[in-house]
């Protein structure tokens, strides 16, 4: 068995063990989202032709498997500084890649879950959409591009504490900028190349135009890829750097 | 060919506030346990976690079976086995589940780590606890899988840092003979412990190691010898002095000598006595 699958497989086990509690809580932040913005407060609002509900949903899937695959960085945290079993991985004979790809591809496995569970919480209130190959494209080049920044911050950050900055500063100012909740075109023109070429805007339009009208720019998808690539070989130089 | 298992030429190692290897260099032979014992803080933990590939050297070369340790790391990865002072286990996941994903990240085939994992539990007598979640288990059943762990890809070299720390002295005992009969199979030990008596009984050879330099090397029956066969302890009002005799009756003579003022103790040399005198003498 590869390095890679060594260091999935204990992911995939921790997480079978605590699969009720994780689908909970992967459930509790799209229903809230779904009731407040889309039945409550976005009831008569209608977005080139479709309910605010289906404007939101793709937007949401993208925000919410941007946070489960960064969420892998609170995993890493709790591996390095308080159980030191990212000192196991050092030790054992496993390359930088293979441990990169092992927790990178844990954190595609619970945006993938999320997408899922958003799409069967859509589906149970009445909502369709297009889905098709290249929307679980994007939803994996999200998740990888996330997971990829969060495996970068787990290895840069000093202590715990660090890490609830990286959230707040990058990710969720991501999540409500980034096309999750409202159309981009309504941001401030200065504002507004800086927010076209995040990965999760361009995630967010690729999700929605798939989901609303089967069709996507094909040059989104190249991006969101050439920015994975990127990520990954950033996160492979923080593991580098990581050893004291 | 040399039997040197294990070659570590002048390591420095600098942190930002501190040098805490100062070009430490030793040997250990092949199949040999060599135990490096030293106060807290005297850089035993940097030096093994250098050889483990956890931290990096400032300078200084080491060679593992010949081969440089730094130009060849996944090779001198997979021949190392680590035993860390902290319990560094996935607490959630049972004992056979460590040892899977052990087997898997040494690359080693399925059926042999099904294989070996039910020959280790069997040697460390937990074959009752392979479905065992790690946090239901004692600290002395953790470290007990710490070690058979660190022995699932049967490396060549183990680096047993401090690994009977916080145990009760029984079951430190026990260890002591489980460790032993590791280097009965031909595994080269490299061992690590402030307890004196540990490496008393356990070590081939010791070396002393104080503020990051080694400052003596020897066996423990060579190192108890020249200092002395008995050790008069005398009772000063701020301080107890020893005073070191090869001959038992010139030891009593001095015994007689000194009880008129003095509460004192006659008893036989420790390699503790030894420590403690190159402690003295360096300090």
């Amino acid at each position: 068995m590869k390095g890679f699958l060594a260091v999935y497989l204990r992911e995939i086990l921790l997480f079978k063990k605590r699969i009720f509690r994780i689908l909970l809580s992967f459930s509790i932040n799209p229903l809230l989202y779904l009731f407040a913005f889309g039945i409550g407060l976005g009831k008569n609002i209608v977005i080139g032709g479709k309910s605010y509900l289906e404007f939101l949903i793709p937007g949401l899937i993208s925000a919410t498997s941007m946070m489960q695959a960064f969420a892998i960085n609170v995993e890493i945290n709790i591996s390095r500084f308080y159980l030191k079993i990212f000192e196991e991985f050092q030790a054992s004979p496993v390359s930088h890649f293979s441990y990169a790809l092992g927790e990178i591809l844990s954190g595609v496995t619970r945006a993938f879950l999320a997408t899922f569970i958003i799409l069967a919480i859509s589906f149970l209130a009445g909502v369709k959409f297009h889905l098709n190959f290249y929307f679980f494209l994007a939803v994996f080049l999200n998740a990888f591009i996330f997971a990829s920044l969060g495996l970068t911050s787990a290895m840069l950050i000093k202590s715990h504490a660090d890490q609830a900055l990286v959230t707040n500063f990058i990710i969720t100012p991501m999540m409500f900028l980034g096309g999750t909740f409202f159309p981009t075109e309504n941001l401030p023109s200065f504002i507004k190349p800086f927010i076209e070429i995040l990965p999760l805007t361009i995630t967010s339009h690729t999700l929605r135009s798939i989901a609303l009208y089967n069709s996507f720019k094909n040059s989104y998808l190249i991006i969101l890829f050439l920015i994975a690539i990127i990520s990954f070989i950033i996160a492979l130089y923080s593991i580098k750097g990581s050893k004291d | 060919m040399s039997n040197i298992a294990l070659k570590v030429e002048n390591i420095v190692k600098k942190y930002p506030s501190i040098l805490a290897l100062k070009g430490v260099s030793f040997e250990i032979k092949e199949k040999e346990l060599f135990a490096l014992l030293g106060p807290n803080g005297a850089g035993k933990t940097t030096i093994i976690r250098i050889i483990a590939g956890l931290t990096n050297p400032t300078s200084g070369k080491i060679y593992l079976f010949e081969k440089n340790l730094f130009e060849n790391p996944i090779w001198s990865k997979s021949q190392i086995g680590i035993v860390p002072q902290y319990i560094n286990l996935d607490v959630e996941l049972t004992v056979e589940e460590n040892l899977l994903i052990h087997g898997f990240l040494y690359k080693l085939p399925f059926s042999f780590i099904k294989k070996r994992i039910a020959e280790l539990l069997e040697i460390a007598d937990l074959k009752e606890r392979k479905k065992s979640k790690i946090k239901e288990l004692s600290e002395g059943l953790k470290r007990r899988v710490l070690i058979i762990r660190a022995l699932m890809h049967k490396p060549k070299l183990l680096l047993l840092d401090e690994p009977t720390i916080g145990l009760d002295p029984h079951i430190r005992r026990k260890f002591w003979s489980f460790i032993k009969n590791i280097q009965a199979t031909g595994t080269t030990i490299l061992l690590t412990t402030h307890y004196m008596e540990e490496a008393e009984h356990l070590a081939d050879r010791v070396a002393f190691i104080f503020s990051g330099k080694i400052i003596a090397i020897n066996t423990p029956q060579n190192f108890i010898s020249n200092l002395g066969n008995y050790a008069l302890d005398v009772y000063l009002s701020d301080r107890v002095k020893s005073y070191y005799f090869k001959d038992k009756l010139e030891a009593e003579k001095e015994l007689l000598k000194y009880s008129k003022d003095h509460f004192v103790s006659l008893r036989r040399v420790s390699l503790e006595d030894v420590f403690l005198n190159y402690i003295e003498k360096n300090l």
